[in-house]
């Protein structure tokens, strides 16, 4: 790396970085020409960026978001609903959570329970999901409360698939935060709830954000159980299954399919532009310690 | 700590500062309520559950379930006992992620084993009918397409994204302008979900390639469209693997470089010789994760083939579902064949390779560990 490379050598390099950067940004090119193109646009060519206008764009964006199997904006706030409070509820209670498994390592109740954690990890969902609905479904009927099919039960099962990974990488964290921190607030008259949430839960913000992050785009993105859940023709749906059940209704209209894909693209993009750094050392973190 | 040593009672820290703060002085009428806060909360529990148990239709029960859990953490919190009272945080900070594991995962699972050896249908288990959904499985010859069809797709995944995502690394660590724009862009691709990019890409590949190379599409026949779907995968992850692989290479010290420059090393056998051994743990972390992931790829083979592919002959039967890999296949049992128990053997199968496939990473990367 601290090489002095030749004129010659980084132009080759350069034109290679191009022309993959080419290829892996094609089919967001795609995306974005064909969702202002009509259906015999994109048949004649689907390449150009002739056959589209901004009235057409305009017309398939009014179209996809107003359709009864997309509903965009209801999806888009189903989404956006599920993975906040996710994501917080999973930081404060996994947090909590890891802070106590941490603080009674020596214990064998808390060597259990991070073990069930731990291992726990390995489950693959398929292995769960058939008797998670039926589980949901006979204990929403017990205690009178819609698990399936409703927001607050898809928060609930994240809370309960989302725990290993946040626990695991919490754990590992609040390990390293030393032990005296917290004995001398302790000797200064601090009760072991204000301990934690006055001195231990703000030293975890670098953490919480790779936690953040791995939970928010696995909760976004995720498709197979917000469709066992909620079902591809329930009232409620999330942008993935929103953008199946779209689909599988009108497969032959791409342009109309290719703009339900920018709809459910751009989100991430936004988000990806503001928080680049951030996303990228969290995904890095979260392979390295996972 | 210097606070302690002036004070001469012989007193360990943690009781004095336990008695500092919830010693007697506690006002009695606050102790009642406490004790009122929590005896209300069991109360709401146990009225709430006795009405689910005998079968009440009221709408009133959830709420007053919720509301009898809450009161209780609140009881349980404010409990005047400052002998027990960490011992009391520790649960209360444990019970709320505890639970909902319980719930989502323990007793699915237990569940779920426990049905895959019975005739269970989504509602009721009539009879147990021991290994029987196992050999029935084991003699479905779609079943066995797609363990091997995931084999192949694992293997020429493994193989190919970290050769693609070791090269893309290797180029992003060079001297070339604009570095952080190839890398965001390369990276862009593993923000989208699975279900999206393969819709997108099955329109690339049924409208556009099609049209442009004058072909039929590459989904059309099955093992084209399996290499279609490794092509979407390394498309998605191999910029993923690239960033573990960067943080790898960039981990590598200067002065072996530099050093192997010293006594004359090209960069290839600085390549081969210094950077690829030092990276071996990032190998293996990139390969597991390959692995695992690609294991339990469902959303781009739904998406983009939803398993559709005819088999001519295999196993004397002629097959529909070329592309379906394992999780898709256990999917579509449940759902389209309406199978669960057989289904659910299926994924008990599924889980126990993924369980040794994890216990052998384990082992690797231990072992990598104690050589370094």
């Amino acid at each position: 790396m601290n090489r002095t490379p030749k004129k010659s050598i980084l132009a080759v390099e350069t034109i290679i970085a191009i022309v993959i950067a080419i290829y892996v940004l094609f089919p967001f090119y795609m995306v974005v020409v064909n969702s202002s193109k009509t259906t015999t646009g994109i048949i004649n060519d689907p390449v150009g960026i002739v056959g589209g206008s901004f009235k057409q764009f305009a017309q398939n964006i009014s179209d996809v978001i107003n359709n009864t199997h997309f509903l965009f904006w209801r999806a888009f706030a189903s989404s956006l609903i599920i993975t906040v409070v996710s994501v917080l509820l999973l930081n404060l209670f996994g947090a909590m959570a890891a802070w106590v498994i941490s603080r009674n390592q020596s214990k064998k109740w808390a060597a259990v329970i991070y073990f069930a954690y731990i291992a726990s990890m390995i489950i693959p969902f398929q292995v769960v999901m058939l008797p998670l609905i039926a589980t949901y479904r006979d204990v929403g009927k017990f205690v009178g409360l819609q698990l399936i099919q409703s927001i607050p039960g898809m928060i609930f099962a994240y809370l309960g698939f989302g725990g290993s990974m946040t626990v695991f990488i919490l754990t590992g964290f609040i390990k390293g935060v030393p032990y005296d921190l917290e004995e001398s607030a302790s000797i200064d008259g601090c009760s072991p709830e204000g301990t934690f949430f006055r001195i231990i839960f703000p030293l975890l913000t670098p953490v919480i954000s790779t936690v953040t992050i791995l939970n928010g785009m696995w909760i976004w993105n995720d498709y197979l159980l917000p469709s066992m859940m909620l079902g591809l023709a329930g009232k409620d749906k999330t942008i993935p299954v929103a953008v199946q059940s779209f689909v599988g209704s009108y497969v032959t209209q791409w342009n109309l399919v290719m703009t339900a894909a920018l709809l459910a693209i751009i989100p991430m993009i936004i988000v990806f532009l503001f928080c680049q750094k951030q996303i990228v050392q969290g995904m890095i973190d979260g392979a390295v310690k996972g | 700590m210097t606070e302690i040593k002036e004070k001469t009672k012989p007193v360990s820290p943690k009781a004095k500062v336990e008695e500092d703060l919830y010693g007697g002085e506690k006002p009695l009428p606050k102790k009642i309520a406490d004790y009122i806060i929590l005896v209300a909360g069991i109360a709401l529990l146990v009225i709430s559950l006795v009405m689910d148990g005998m079968g009440s239709e009221s709408v009133v029960r959830g709420p007053m379930l919720i509301a009898g859990i809450l009161v209780t953490i609140a009881g349980i919190y404010l409990f005047p006992s400052p002998k027990y009272h960490r011992a009391m945080i520790y649960v209360i900070f444990l019970f709320p992620l505890l639970f909902a594991f319980i719930i989502t995962v323990i007793i699915p699972l237990v569940l779920g084993i426990g049905y895959s050896f019975t005739d269970w249908d989504g509602i009721r288990v009539r009879n147990f009918v021991g290994f029987d959904n196992y050999a029935r499985m084991m003699k479905r010859p779609e079943f066995i397409w797609s363990i091997i069809v995931t084999a192949l797709f694992v293997i020429f995944n493994v193989i190919l994204v970290n050769l693609f995502g070791f090269l893309l690394a290797l180029l992003c660590t060079t001297k070339i302008k604009a570095i952080g724009f190839f890398r965001a862009s390369y990276f862009l691709p593993n923000l989208i979900g699975g279900i999206v990019l393969g819709y997108v890409w099955k329109f690339i590949f049924n409208q556009v390639l099609t049209k442009m190379l004058n072909t039929v599409t590459l989904l059309n026949a099955s093992n084209t469209a399996l290499m279609a779907i490794v092509i979407v995968y390394i498309w998605q992850y191999a910029g993923y693997i690239m960033l573990i692989y960067i943080t790898g290479l960039t981990g590598v010290p200067q002065d072996c470089i530099e050093a192997a420059a010293i006594d004359g090393a090209n960069s290839w056998q600085t390549l081969t010789k210094i950077k690829v051994p030092m990276i071996a743990p990032t190998v293996t972390i990139c390969t597991f994760l390959t692995l695992t992931s690609s294991f339990k790829q469902f959303d781009v083979n739904l998406a983009l083939t939803n398993g559709t592919g005819s088999v001519a002959n295999f196993m004397g039967s002629y097959l529909t579902n070329g592309t379906e890999m394992l999780a898709l296949n256990i999917y579509n049992t449940a759902i389209s064949e309406n199978n669960y128990a057989l289904s659910q053997a299926k994924a008990v199968l599924f889980f126990i390779l993924l369980a040794v496939i994890s216990i052998i990473q384990v082992r690797t990367s231990n072992k990598k560990e104690v050589s370094l």
